[in-house]
């Protein structure tokens, strides 16, 4: 949380001013009980018409100057706290921008969208509750014990046993009482998870009906949370009744106490009903304040979630520009791309997912990997744009290490289409112009054709400029991965990657693809990743992996006869019984 | 318009009173110690007021009879703060037992729904109904109830209160009063159209954020974080104007009205003051502390009583949501002396079925099919075809819209569908399994199977071996849907657990389609086993999987286009044979 702060650096007047202008409040607020006792002992017991008056005109007088400063405050509040809201946003999402693949795996795209949205709201109207009430209530406390102390001593010494014994209760409630809600919004997770279960699973569940089950299994779920919703229910019902006593336990002691004082004449009888006021106003205080301490402590568990990823490094830190000339002349280099003995460990996990892989690729070849599932080759095409870097060995591209590009620079030159189809909101055009932001229209045709979406485009009203729903819902999954593999074109990359992104293509439209794809101008160094050998036995050089490891590489033909993982994997897809 | 909406609110109040029904005696036990505690707290004041009065001034302090009144406040606050807490007890018990009936009725809904409203709604909506919806429903109403009560008796205790004393008086805080009402409610009324700028521009904000961080990898890959940073940031720009503007202009209400009491306090000891002066027993210098207390009491209920208001409109919202679900149309209940398929030999006919999801789009029309026990059909065509759909229909998830489909010469209609279900075994190609561990979901078919049969069927489906090496073998825990398993491995696990219960015929919706090939070849082996003698229905993207099934069902569009053998199919030269051919072309 403290880490967040710097992000009210450029409201350091607000945070200032705010908690300063509540404090004037909350002092004239504290005056009132002092002109009432003006009231009573000089202007009822002088029968001063004028004096009442004069009084009431200063209790206005009072209420407008505590308008304007309460105003002020809340102004100034708001805007830090919109400010900062604001500032810290754009922080995180500016982070989350400078994430390398592992980092998002780690914490997962859900966690990452809870922490910019309903996090920082949270800590953003913590921060607008802080500003606005943390030093008022704690002041209006302490400002009536100190006003009893200008009144009468002996009374004031109420104050001062009072004060803590509340204190004591409030915050006693609190700290056994947190931890137990923490305990509550478990079990609702859990309540929460079945439910959510449920939907997802709903076929299966009917087909081995286990409605019953599920049945039981949730409210042996919800009796546990409503057990302990009960259980810290009783404990904070405590709360309003004791304080009640205490603050009211403290009157009468206060009550006494002052008619020993008047009746020796050490105090005035409007004194009395001043120290009365005052020691309300401290039971209203003390529960704003308890209320206050709950949504601080909710914004501060916030605020630290948001910290925990702020503090996430990436693992690819930007590295400035290396702007070595003299290895760009070995650019000349026919091999586009090399691998040298690259091994590569997902963070935090045991065993390599890719070990000793070891290949050259020459420019404007086309590679097919292929592999069972979990064999790393969406990993090994992964580390050709530097999405992962290596654990082990070395990646070249043009001879020179995958590390030594700006990541820009290198990402230029690969146009990769991934396995899930993504479009995003927008027309058609925009989406393809992700590829190359000033790409003419003709140069989109050209792409379309070449990835055999035309169809697609020309199908839609407005062509072009058709719409484009969140996530590409109104495409099927065909013409999503046909628009996708278009928008890699678009850039004319040098090296292409094609994830297993014709999965969701017929045999006929996939031939059709490769064989566009094949015949484009400047002939890109293709990569294709499949399942079936189909896609790639036409490779000039395939790539067969087996459990992170390379078990073949070769053509087609060569493989068939001295490969037994290929052969394998042909037969299981060309057999016929 | 706002008078159906006020109808609806008042049906939906209706069927919260049901809920509450249960626990009425509770309710009224909240009310009677509600009362008590604002009569207590109010009569405080009028003691502490009578106590003021006998101290005077020096020498002039009645002890004996200050005494009696302390005892007096003491007794009274043991009172009021026995019953308040009583009253909270009450409120938590009715509200957390309601909310227990609520999410049970809507969870027991949840399983008999049909699949169609499943399929059709947003599962994360849904859950959102059940869980934060009912949630609010129950705080806002009964906690705003709840305050409502007491702000009402309060606002009542205070003025009757305040009448027995002095009615001048009392009107000077009756006339007063309302200003602050006024002032929170102009203020209300001028910020709403703040919120809602503000709320929006968040809605905006929200689905750029999901967009482009669910899909941070493809932004990487185009190197774009720049561009969306940019467009972030000035939708970032509009919110913060937004905010500020709707957090500061609502928060001016609390020192609006705090103003507002303050001129009413004013006027309370401006009048007071002068009646105490004018002198006599009319009005004493206690009972004008004592209104000065209730002049801040009186006012407070007034301001939270117009938050109330809108956090039980909010409340009333979230209950309408929850019972919709709740009201949702069930899938058709089973009649009374529904038959049970016994003895399934795996005869499955289809007569002249229509089916569509929505109206407006035909899909299947006029649909024949015949299958005899042991036979395999399989279904094939283009991704999106609604292969699926036969699935849909064959499981009764979804029902036919006219023709019939029987089993057994039973319309599946007319046995229950337990009977039914039961008679397939299914895996799909969205494996789903549950959180527990892996032996309970292997088990999930078969309750009472044995530790050999379980070891068995997960050895036929090649899953031994990755469950062998996971931390605690057959005990680990897996997260809810699957968690950290890769998705080959979850489907090998949804085929175990198929094997494990071998029911009378198959449904394989493209079962392996997340297995690689190798793997795939091995399985087919228990798969045959498994087949044999069992009448099948597989859906499959590879051909070559299928060529050997009796029938072949060819789908396009949903509509079912050609049917046959694999080798009348290819004789037949249409869609499939182009499929197949296509395969081997380059």
């Amino acid at each position: 949380m403290k880490n967040l702060l710097v992000y009210l650096k450029n409201y350091k007047k607000e945070c200032v001013l705010a908690p300063l202008f509540k404090m004037l409040e909350a002092s004239f607020e504290l005056i009132v009980p002092l002109v009432v006792s003006a009231i009573i002992d000089v202007g009822i017991v002088n029968k001063d018409r004028n004096f009442i008056l004069q009084m009431c005109l200063v209790m206005v007088a009072l209420g407008l100057i505590g308008l304007v400063c309460s105003v002020t405050a809340q102004y100034f509040a708001a805007k830090a706290a919109a400010g900062f809201g604001t500032r810290v946003r754009h922080a995180l999402f500016a982070h989350i921008q400078t994430f390398s693949f592992s980092e998002i795996d780690k914490a997962g795209t859900a966690t990452l969208i809870t922490r910019m949205t309903s996090d920082i709201n949270q800590t953003q109207s913590g921060v607008n509750m802080v500003l606005r009430l943390f030093l008022r209530s704690p002041f209006i406390v302490f400002g009536a014990m100190v006003m009893a102390f200008t009144i009468d001593v002996k009374a004031a010494l109420i104050f001062v046993v009072t004060i803590p014994l509340l204190s004591l209760v409030v915050f006693g409630v609190m700290a056994v009482s947190i931890p137990l809600y923490r305990k509550v919004q478990e079990r609702l997770d859990k309540v929460l998870g079945i439910t959510r279960e449920n939907l997802s699973g709903a076929r299966v569940i009917r087909a081995f009906h286990k409605e019953e089950e599920e049945k039981s299994r949730f409210e042996e779920g919800l009796e546990r949370l409503t057990f302990m919703q009960n259980h810290v229910g009783k404990i904070s019902a405590f709360l309003n009744p004791v304080t009640f006593v205490i603050i009211n336990g403290a009157t009468i002691v206060l009550l006494y106490t002052g008619a020993v004082q008047v009746n020796v004449g050490n105090l005035t009888q409007g004194e009395v009903v001043a120290l009365v006021n005052y020691m309300s106003q401290i039971l209203v205080e003390l529960i704003k304040l308890a209320n206050l301490i709950v949504t601080i402590t909710k914004a501060a568990a916030c605020g630290n979630r948001i910290s925990a990823v702020l503090e996430m490094e990436s693992s690819m830190p930007m590295e400035e520009e290396t702007g070595n000339d003299a290895e760009s002349e070995k650019r000349q280099d026919s091999i586009m791309v090399k691998f040298s003995h690259v091994g590569m460990a997902y963070q935090g996990a045991g065993a390599e997912s890719l070990s000793d892989i070891d290949f050259a690729v020459e420019k404007g070849e086309t590679v097919g990997v292929i592999g069972g599932t979990g064999s790393g080759k969406t990993t090994l095409v992964h580390l050709i744009p530097r999405f992962y870097d290596v654990t082990a060995g070395e990646v070249l591209i043009q001879g020179k290490n995958v590390k030594e590009y700006s990541l820009e620079e290198l990402r230029q030159k690969v146009g990769i289409v991934m396995q899930k189809a993504v479009l995003f909101q927008g027309t058609i055009r925009e989406n393809l112009r992700w590829g190359k932001a000033d790409a003419s229209d003709e140069e989109l045709y050209q792409a379309l054709d070449t990835a055999q979406a035309r169809e697609v485009v020309e199908g839609k009203e407005g062509k072009l400029d058709a719409f484009v729903e969140q996530g590409g819902k109104n495409f099927s999954g065909g013409q999503r991965q046909r628009l996708t593999i278009a928008r890699a074109l678009v850039r004319k990359p040098e090296i292409l990657i094609l994830d297993d992104s014709a999965s969701a293509l017929d045999y006929a439209t996939d031939a059709r693809l490769r064989k566009a794809i094949r015949e484009m101008e400047g002939r890109p160094t293709v990569f294709i990743v499949s399942q079936r050998t189909s896609s790639i036995q036409h490779a000039d050089k395939i790539i067969v992996l087996d459990d992170g490891e390379i078990a073949g590489i070769g053509t087609h033909e060569e493989l068939l006869k001295c490969c037994q993982v290929y052969q394998e994997i042909h037969e299981s897809q060309y057999k016929r019984q | 318009m706002e008078k159906r909406s006020k109808k609806y609110q008042a049906r939906t109040l209706k069927k919260v009173l049901k809920y509450i029904q249960a626990y009425r005696i509770f309710l009224a036990l909240s009310l009677i110690f509600a009362v008590v505690t604002v009569a207590a707290t109010l009569y405080i004041p009028v003691l502490t007021g009578r106590v003021i009065d006998h101290i005077v001034a020096p020498g002039q302090v009645e002890f004996p009879v200050i005494l009696e009144l302390l005892w007096q406040i003491g007794i009274i606050i043991a009172l009021a703060a026995l019953a308040q807490w009583l009253m909270n007890v009450c409120n938590n018990k009715i509200t957390y037992e309601v909310v227990q009936d609520v999410r049970r009725e809507a969870f027991a809904r949840i399983q008999i729904l049909p699949l169609k409203f499943i399929d059709g709604h947003s599962h994360g909506e849904m859950v959102s109904r059940v869980i934060a919806d009912v949630d609010q429903f129950a705080d806002g109403l009964l906690m705003g109830f709840s305050q409502l009560f007491t702000g009402l008796v309060t606002i009542l205790g205070t003025l009757l209160f305040m009448v027995s004393i002095n009615i001048k008086i009392t009107l000077v805080v009756v006339l007063v009063t309302p200003v602050s009402l006024f002032v929170a409610a102009f203020i209300a009324r001028r910020t709403f159209s703040m919120f809602m700028l503000q709320s929006s521009t968040r809605g905006e904000q929200t689905s750029l954020i999901n967009e482009m961080i669910e899909n941070q990898k493809v932004v990487q890959a185009f190197s774009k974080e720049e561009d969306v940073l940019e467009k972030f940031d000035e939708i970032n720009a509009r919110l913060e104007r937004a905010s500020l503007n709707a957090t500061f202009f609502s928060s001016l209400t609390n020192p609006g009205t705090r103003f507002v009491n303050s001129l009413v306090y004013t006027g309370v000891a401006l009048v007071g003051a002068l009646f105490a002066m004018s002198g006599g027993a009319v009005f004493t210098v206690g009972q004008l502390s004592c209104f000065l207390s209730y002049a801040n009491q009186y006012t407070k209920p007034f301001n939270e009583i117009s938050g109330v208001v809108t956090e039980l409109q909010n409340a009333l919202a979230c209950a309408e949501r929850i019972f919709a679900l709740i009201e949702e149309e069930p899938q058709i209940s089973e009649p009374e002396n529904v038959k049970t398929l016994t003895d399934v030999k795996g005869n499955v006919d289809l007569a002249h079925v229509y089916f569509s999801y929505s109206p407006e789009k035909k899909l299947i029309e006029d649909f024949n099919l015949n299958v005899r026990p042991g036979q395999r059909v399989a279904i094939v065509g283009p991704t999106g075809c609604g292969k699926t759909t036969i699935i849909n229909l064959l499981m009764r998830f979804y029902d036919v819209d006219s023709g019939s489909i029987q089993v057994e010469g039973e319309d599946i209609r007319e046995v229950t569908r337990r009977s039914l279900r039961e008679s397939y075994g299914m895996v799909l190609q969205e494996t789903w399994l549950k959180a527990g561990t892996i032996r309970e979901n292997l088990k999930m078919g078969k309750p009472d199977a044995s530790e050999e049969e379980v070891l068995n069927a997960a050895k036929a489906a090649h899953a031994h071996s990755f469950i062998k090496r996971l931390p605690q073998g057959y005990d680990t825990v897996i997260g809810e849907d699957g968690g950290s398993l890769s998705v080959g491995q979850k489907q090998l696990l949804c085929i175990a657990r198929v094997m494990l219960c071998l029911p009378p015929m198959l449904i394989l919706d493209e079962a392996t389609s997340s297995i690689d090939t190798r793997t795939e070849m091995k399985i087919q082996n228990a798969f045959a086993t498994m087949m044999n003698g069992r009448t099948s229905f597989i859906v499959a993207h590879r051909l070559s999987t299928i060529q050997e099934a009796d029938i072949i069902l060819v789908m396009k569009d949903g509509h079912i286009i050609e049917q046959g053998s694999h080798e009348e199919l290819l004789l037949k030269k249409g869609f499939y044979a182009e499929l197949y051919n296509s395969q081997f072309a380059v």
